[in-house]
């Protein structure tokens, strides 16, 4: 029998479970990439040659630049509309006790798991029946939709945890609560407020459902893609510009994980 | 300075304040002590305005302070956990509420000068409050505070963090301070000591109530309870019984008779009560003394440097009484038979519990 080497010894067996799960996760993925360099116009084994041209073709095409800047200006909209609606809202569910707010809080967290199908869908009646023209400005509104509730999420503990000791303190040095919530709550809260900014950026600039049935002629990255999808010569450039996406949106996703972060109590300083 | 007027307030249905009534004055050092629970920080908060009062009224200067939220109340705080603000440097820190007095920049940075040599951290201006160690946070608290001018400082056991010898420093300081500028201190602690060693009176707290207000002096030569009777040094602790035929007098556990004089508070025949002695109240000889003396034998002795804690058996009592000897201690060692004689009035009495 081997030695007993302790309660907390490192075991392999889960190792090696945990590098096969990741591994399963990303291998699709990691495909994107690897073809989007490959000179060849099929995706299949061997590869042919190495080649940045389809990186270069992306920069050819004016529709796909207009819809990268169509994108931008909706996901900008989005992130900061969505942050700034969604700010008060966590406040109010991090500190005030009033009546009905589980269920109010459930029903925020809710369409976060409903199907973008049916939310499109559902939007998209709900636009026709209102008779409103469809166009970059109700895509933006179902992006938000979407957004809400993950802005929440990010901010909420957030708020959860920040030491209300704070404004106390700038309220005993002579502040009213409108100048403490600008002078102490905001900048003491800043990195989730920007971790909420990249999150829903990254969102909104990803999400394809809403801008399927929302957008009229205008069309965001993600619809641009899917009506590519159609020419197999434009395929390499779309790898490649999936490739780009891709590595910007971990990025910010990443950004906002760790700004989430950041100078969150830690459990050693006490709460009353 | 402060009026607290049958002061009460209800958490839902727990009673943390009951029915309090305070009258602190100017220029004074004064604590509310008391476990947690006692209602002490409740209070505290209830003066600050960020609880509101179940019923009662708080003055403060002549002024009701019910319509007042706190950032309108003539009053500042040190937190108990400091709240030192973590996106700006010290300097800003201090000047924090100087903003809405409208003062020039140039007078604003004077004051804080002035603060920071006051609480002797010059030159500490521009550094990030995350850099300070927990005593400079503390006297960073105390500047941002005092830089106002307030009528009156709260503190909400401001020591509480720090370690035992920059605590015993940092009462020094406060204390001081306190006296050089004359305002008003209101203290919260749950540390006897600390209560005791600053404060011109104390407010002891328990159950939401207050047990005694009194100055130090007052609560260890007249200890309304066990409890506080414990506060500071040691003391004896008997069962006793009153009895009014003829001279009112209390029947002490293994000690005979007393008779009750000025401690007499009115109790019925046939009371029990606690009765308390402290260790150097009793005196202990080697021989027997004329008169009246309860003989015991010595059970244990400890030296305290300069004189002994003698614990003496007696009969008709479980625990040794503890005795304070001055000189002549170390003759008698645990085995031997002494006497301990007492004057009546050294004893106190209070309520049995």
């Amino acid at each position: 029998m081997a030695r007993y080497t302790g309660f907390y010894q490192p075991n392999r067996p889960l190792t090696v479970y945990a590098a096969i799960f990741v591994l399963v996760l990303y291998l699709p993925i990691l495909f994107i990439p690897i073809f989007s360099f490959n000179s060849g116009v099929y995706v299949k084994f061997p590869l042919e040659g190495f080649t940045l041209h389809w990186y270069w073709d992306l920069f050819q095409r004016e529709r796909l630049l207009l819809a990268v800047w169509n994108s931008i200006k909706v996901a900008a909209f989005v992130s900061v509309l969505s942050t700034l609606i969604a700010i008060p809202a966590a406040l109010a569910i991090a500190r005030y006790r009033m009546p009905g707010k589980a269920p109010a809080a459930g029903f925020i967290m809710l369409p976060l798991v409903l199907p973008g199908l049916i939310m499109g869908v559902a939007l998209l009646t709900l636009v026709n029946s209102l008779g409103v023209q469809l166009s970059l400005v109700t895509v933006t509104i179902g992006h938000m939709v979407i957004c809400l509730p993950y802005a929440i999420s990010v901010l909420l503990p957030r708020f959860i945890g920040f030491n209300r000791s704070m404004e106390e303190a700038s309220a005993d040095l002579g502040e009213p609560p409108l100048r403490t919530f600008w002078r102490i709550t905001l900048p003491c809260n800043f990195p989730g407020i920007l971790a909420c900014l990249l999150m829903t950026f990254t969102i909104s600039f990803d999400e394809f459902f809403m801008a399927f049935f929302l957008s009229g002629s205008q069309s965001t990255l993600p619809m641009y893609i899917w009506g590519q999808l159609r020419f197999p010569q434009d395929f390499p450039s779309l790898l490649a510009l999936s490739s780009l996406i891709l590595v910007f949106s971990f990025a910010l996703i990443f950004a906002s994980l760790k700004l989430a972060r950041i100078g969150q109590p830690t459990a050693s300083e006490t709460k009353r | 300075m402060i009026s607290i007027r049958n002061i009460s307030k209800a958490f839902g249905r727990v009673q943390a304040v009951r029915d309090v009534s305070l009258d602190i004055k100017a220029g004074e050092f004064f604590s509310l002590l008391g476990a947690s629970g006692s209602g002490k920080t409740t209070l505290l908060r209830m003066i600050a305005g960020f609880e509101g009062v179940t019923s009662g009224t708080i003055l403060i200067d002549g002024q009701e302070m019910q319509e007042y939220p706190p950032h309108l109340r003539p009053i500042n705080m040190v937190f108990q956990n400091y709240a030192i603000f973590p996106h700006l440097n010290v300097r800003d820190n201090i000047a924090y509420g100087l903003r809405r007095l409208g003062l020039s920049k140039a007078r604003q940075d004077e004051m804080v000068a002035e603060m920071l040599e006051m609480i002797a951290l010059p030159g500490y201006g521009e550094r990030r409050s995350t850099q300070l160690s927990g005593g400079q946070m503390q006297r960073v608290a105390l500047a941002r505070a005092l830089i106002l001018k307030p009528k009156v400082l709260l503190l909400d056991e401001p020591l509480g963090a720090l370690d035992k010898q920059l605590r015993e420093q940092m009462q020094l300081e406060l204390r001081q301070l306190q006296q050089r500028l004359g305002i008003t201190f209101v203290l919260v602690t749950h540390d006897q000591e600390e209560a005791l060693t600053l404060s011109d009176r104390v407010a002891v707290m328990a159950q939401g109530r207050v047990v005694q207000v009194d100055t130090p002096t007052g609560l260890y030569e007249r200890p309304k309870n066990r409890t506080i009777a414990g506060f500071i040094g040691s003391m004896n602790f008997f069962a006793g019984t009153v009895h009014r035929h003829g001279t009112p007098e209390i029947e002490i556990e293994g000690l005979g008779r007393a008779v009750m004089n000025g401690h007499d508070d009115g109790r019925p025949d046939g009371a029990a009560a606690t009765v308390a002695i402290r260790p150097e109240k009793l005196v202990l000889t080697a021989h027997a003394p004329g008169g009246r003396a309860v003989e015991g034998v010595v059970q244990a002795r400890q030296y305290l440097g300069g004189r002994h804690m003698l614990h003496v058996g007696i009969a008709g009592r479980a625990t040794p009484v503890a005795i304070a000897v001055q000189d002549g201690g170390a003759e008698m060692a645990p085995g031997q038979p002494v006497w301990m004689t007492w004057k009546d009035d050294s004893i106190l009495i209070m309520d049995a519990d």
